[in-house]
């Protein structure tokens, strides 16, 4: 995982500013659990993971759902102290690392604290990563039973020369089966795949998407590779001992999966988001994008509570050192402006299948929409309705989208 | 204890009362890094000028890029005593600039000595700027006296570059002096030597007062600090004093000589060297190579070799920050007033803005300038590709001249002249091949080729000046592994079938890249720059074709296709403050883009499209 932001330090005992309380009955609450936990770190991955499991006390596997429970006490407080009326939560989203290198007992026991502190609304979605080759049919199980909704499988692949490069462990055969157990114990499946491999072909592509078609899944997210500063990946394309994917390549592998998606009768809703119907979309990531309320919790998680962005300490012995210490793991975090919210709200909108209502867009950008519908990059037919709609080609296009949108904001 | 000059001895040669056979006025002619600096520091310090604690490295050479890149931009003269026996002598070393850009300036230093020191670095043998100072010291009939330096360094071949040095001036090699600069071996008998064989000058006491500014010096706190050497009669600290050339008058604030620092003094006399201090505030009104005399009874005639300096490369200089424009034009007019060769006009690119066009003598000059810009004044500069001047006849008889690619008028066009400079190139004979290679591709015309010993070359060659000042230096050095050096002085003009190759993006024309060539090399010229330019400007939501022409006719063409894909995949919750501090970022970024028509260009697209060809001068 790369730095953490630049930011202000935040008090202590994490408390937030009053302003955070304005308008929150408006916003819906969620909550991410970050399982720093990792059997293998991956070449490409930049995500706060560790392969080590006894990482000392508070901070290791065994301890870890001490710690959360730790946490998700100082968040109440900190929210009670903020006047924030208590909500029920909408989403929980466990990622990682690999939340299920923790015993299927130890995620379900996580879930378990949370709903002995928080109300969950009655159609909460209640989602964890999962690596294939951590699952059995009897984890599975015992997450449904624990209340999970939804599985996003860590798929990435169908190719073993592709997953061999990104390092991932797992025997692409074994995918259809395990999603046959997820949906067997009635839970939501998302399969997750990564394009732009280095020496992934269009033709590793197609096959890939083909073979996570062939799972039917209820939702596909497709992103490209980012080959991070850091990574090993990173350093193997600095010395030129792999390519560094091409723009090009990674557009035709867009295009490609938009088209076999869509013929199979997903519809996106965000950029590298795919869904067969509206209700199985992802909407903990919906809430990201609208900027919902969310605490995040466990090592270097970040959250959003009502214009206020903090992160915790990223390494999980910082984190659990504090929270021992009775202190908030928080290291850092930004009071946004009311500038700076509008601009957030422009570019995780812009991204998002009628992610935005023209008329909340400034008066002086309507010359702008029109220049994107003519030269391509909303759909009109989209924009006569008052939606902000990109075009496959906006899509692919959707920061350079961005930064013309708010040149009328700043 | 060395020959120091003993206090009583001492009145003997007073300043401005020293009788000119007791004055020795001498120069060192050197290459860059054959120690020149070192060795006038150790006689500074054997002559008793400068007390060994008070030695400064280097102490000649004042100003910091001089003392970074090793090389002497202004001179200045030192006055030293030494005896002989019981005679006390007066000696003035006057420094010499060295290179090429300065030819001027050193004639008019070479022009107040009667005496050269000829110093040569034993493990490298004489370079070419060596070379060419030497033919004009014998033009201005010095006495010449060979010096080895370095002798100390293991490399150090004494033996081979004495016989090489004797060839040149006509001497025995046993005549060659040897010297370290370093232990001060042999500094003694150089000083002797000077004595012995440098003429006294001679002038008339008693005539009307004539002295040659053979530099002239601007000083924040001062004004003007010009240096002089007296040929005839006396400047006394009362005196006005009037420039010949310009026929403006002027007190004399101050009258003295450095030794080193400057003392005041009660005048200068016939052959002596000193500076006067008159209030000016700007170099132009104290120009090289005016002479100086009295407003009362001043001379009538003055004395020979005043040339105007005339500016022989032009280039553009933006500021990147445009709004640094200002700050540009301060700038300049604080550098104008210690740099009477600098010229400059305000000029406007579509491309690059509101900047500067800038003649200068040379492309060291450039470089400095430039780089004195960017040190002492904080600015960030764009500067053009080089230009020389170009006289261009139209058919209906109309005259342009042109010292900007951008202006060379459209239309029916009769003759382009361009300046010729006569270049000298001295290189290990192994690469003679290679070097004339060079030359014949940079349109050159031989004139002559000597071997100045078993294994060293000297090829002289009439090249156009605009070859010269594209890429032909770093071309040389990197064709003969460093070991050639070069030296050119102008040489008139040649008409040469020459054309203006532009330079456009999406159809429309970028200012700031046309070029004048020679037609046989215009279409390489387009290619090698369209195709520079497809590398550096980042694609656009469009295609751009980047094109090469002649007038209307294109003779080159590459395309930068459209971008596809600009979007990160990613984006949870995590990523959005850096999400959005990379969209500022890139906000700022786009800041620094410059429209050309629709398409944005980076900075430093310019940058590296106008610098990576642009000529280096020796740096070394």
């Amino acid at each position: 995982m790369p730095a953490q932001p630049d930011g202000e330090t935040p008090p202590a005992d994490g408390s937030l500013p009053p302003q955070v309380a304005g308008g929150a009955a408006d916003r819906s609450l969620s909550l991410y659990v970050h399982v720093p936990y990792c059997r293998t770190r991956c070449g490409y991955c930049d995500f706060n993971t560790y392969t080590v499991t006894e990482l000392g006390p508070g901070a290791s596997r065994s301890d870890y759902r001490a710690t959360v429970a730790a946490e998700l006490d100082l968040s109440l407080g900190v929210m009670g102290r903020a006047q924030l009326e208590p909500r029920a939560v909408s989403t929980i989203f466990f990622g990682g690392g690999t939340p299920t290198m923790l015993d299927a007992q130890e995620l379900a026991g996580v879930l378990g604290d949370i709903r002995e502190r928080f109300e969950l609304d009655s159609a909460a979605e209640v989602t964890t990563e999962a690596n294939p080759d951590t699952l059995s049919p009897a984890y599975v199980r015992a997450l449904a039973d624990a209340g999970f909704t939804r599985v996003s499988l860590g798929m990435q692949s169908a190719v073993p020369h592709v997953l061999r490069t990104l390092d991932r462990t797992h025997e692409a055969e074994r995918i259809p089966e395990v999603v046959q157990w997820i949906k067997d114990a009635g839970l939501d499946v998302s399969l997750d795949l990564i394009y732009g491999t280095p020496g992934e072909s269009l033709t590793d592509w197609h096959t890939s998407v083909e073979a996570a078609l062939a799972c039917r899944p209820d939702h596909i997210s497709a992103y490209s590779l980012i080959v991070e500063p850091g990574t090993r990946m990173g350093v193997q394309v600095r010395r030129g001992e792999l390519p560094m994917p091409d723009e090009d390549d990674l557009a035709d592998k867009y295009e490609l999966a938009e088209a076999l998606l869509a013929s199979a009768g997903f519809g996106w809703y965000e950029v590298s988001n795919w869904a067969i119907d509206e209700k199985h979309r992802c909407e903990h990531n919906l809430a990201y994008w609208r900027n919902a309320d969310w605490w995040g919790y466990g090592p270097g998680a970040h959250s959003h509570i009502g214009g206020v962005r903090f992160w915790n300490a990223k390494h999980p012995r910082a984190w659990s050192d504090r929270l021992r210490a009775g202190r908030s793991p928080a290291v850092g975090r930004e009071v946004l402006d009311d500038t700076t919210r509008e601009i957030e709200r422009l570019l995780l909108g812009a991204r998002i299948h009628r992610g935005l209502l023209l008329d909340s867009l400034p008066e002086s950008s309507a010359g702008l929409i029109r220049e994107f519908q003519d030269s391509g990059l909303l759909d009109p037919a989209e924009a006569d309705a008052g939606f902000w709609t990109p075009t496959l080609q906006g899509r692919l296009l959707a920061d350079h989208m961005v930064r013309r949108l708010t040149d009328f904001v700043i | 204890m060395a020959p120091q000059v003993s206090d009583s001895a001492a009145s003997r040669i007073a300043v401005a009362a020293t009788p000119p056979e007791l004055i020795r006025n001498f120069c060192i002619i050197a290459h860059i890094d054959h120690g020149k600096s070192t060795l006038a520091d150790r006689m500074l310090q054997v002559t008793g000028v400068v007390q060994p604690r008070d030695m400064r490295a280097q102490y000649l050479d004042r100003m910091d890029i001089e003392r970074e890149r090793g090389i002497t931009i202004k001179s200045q003269a030192v006055r030293m005593p030494w005896a002989v026996g019981d005679t006390p002598y007066a000696l003035n070393m006057i420094d010499t600039p060295g290179h090429v850009d300065f030819t001027y300036e050193v004639s008019r230093s070479l022009a107040a000595c009667e005496g050269a020191l000829l110093l040569v670095d034993a493990a490298q043998g004489i370079e070419a700027q060596t070379l060419a100072n030497l033919y004009l010291a014998l033009e201005n009939d010095l006495a010449i006296i060979p010096v080895l330096n370095k002798i100390d360094l293991p490399a150090a071949q004494p033996e081979k570059y004495a016989e090489e040095l004797a060839n040149l001036i006509g001497t025995d090699p046993d005549d060659c002096l040897r010297v370290s600069g370093k232990t001060g071996e042999g500094v003694e008998a150089v000083l002797d030597r000077l004595i012995a064989e440098v003429p006294a000058p001679e002038g008339d006491p008693e005539a009307p007062a004539r002295a040659m500014i053979f530099d002239s010096v601007y000083d924040t706190y001062r004004g003007v600090v010009t240096y002089v050497r007296v040929v005839d009669g006396q400047l006394s600290p009362r005196d006005k004093v009037t420039m010949m050339s310009t026929q403006t008058s002027h007190e004399l604030l101050e009258i003295g000589v450095s030794s080193p620092e400057p003392a005041p003094s009660k005048g200068l006399g016939v052959g002596e060297v000193g500076y006067l201090i008159t209030g000016v505030k700007d170099v132009r009104q104290s120009r090289v190579g005016d002479t100086v005399t009295t407003t009362r009874n001043g001379a009538t005639e003055a004395l020979g070799g005043y040339r105007d300096p005339k500016p022989m490369v032009f280039s553009g200089l933006f500021p990147i920050d445009g709004s640094d424009f200002p700050v540009l034009r301060d700038a300049l007019d604080k550098l104008k007033l210690n740099d009477a060769a600098l010229v400059y006009e305000p000029e406007t690119s579509v491309a690059l803005g509101f900047g500067f066009r800038c003649g200068y003598l040379g492309l060291l000059h450039l470089e400095i300038v430039r780089e004195r810009l960017e040190r002492e004044f904080n600015l960030d500069l764009i500067s053009t590709a080089p230009s020389v001047v170009y006289q261009v006849t139209m058919e209906d008889g109309t005259e342009h001249e042109v010292t900007n690619p951008s202006e060379f008028p459209d239309g029916k066009v009769r003759e382009v002249r361009e300046p010729m400079v006569r270049a000298t190139v001295l290189t290990p004979s192994d690469f003679v091949g290679t070097v004339m290679e060079l030359c014949q591709s940079k349109r050159g015309q031989m004139l002559g080729m000597d071997y100045l010993s078993e294994d060293r070359v000297e090829l002289r060659y009439r090249l156009p000046l605009a070859e010269i000042v594209f890429d032909f230096f770093d071309q040389l050095k990197s064709r003969t592994k460093g070991y050639a050096s070069l030296d050119y002085d102008n040489d008139g003009e040649q008409t040469a079938n020459l054309v203006r190759v532009d330079i456009l993006l999406h159809g429309d024309p970028v200012d700031a890249f046309s070029s004048i060539v020679h037609r046989e090399k215009a279409y390489s010229y387009g290619v090698m720059m369209v195709g520079k330019l497809k590398e550096l400007i980042p694609r656009q939501q469009f295609e751009v074709p980047i094109q090469a022409a002649i007038g209307s006719r294109i003779i080159a063409r590459e395309t930068v296709r459209a971008i596809r894909k600009d979007v990160l995949s990613k984006c949870y919750g995590g990523d959005i403050s850096r999400k959005r501090k990379l969209l500022e970022k890139q906000k700022e970024g786009k800041k620094r883009m410059k429209m050309v028509g629709s398409v944005e260009v980076p900075q430093e697209a310019f940058i590296a499209a106008l610098s990576t060809d642009a000529p280096t001068s020796d740096k070394k």
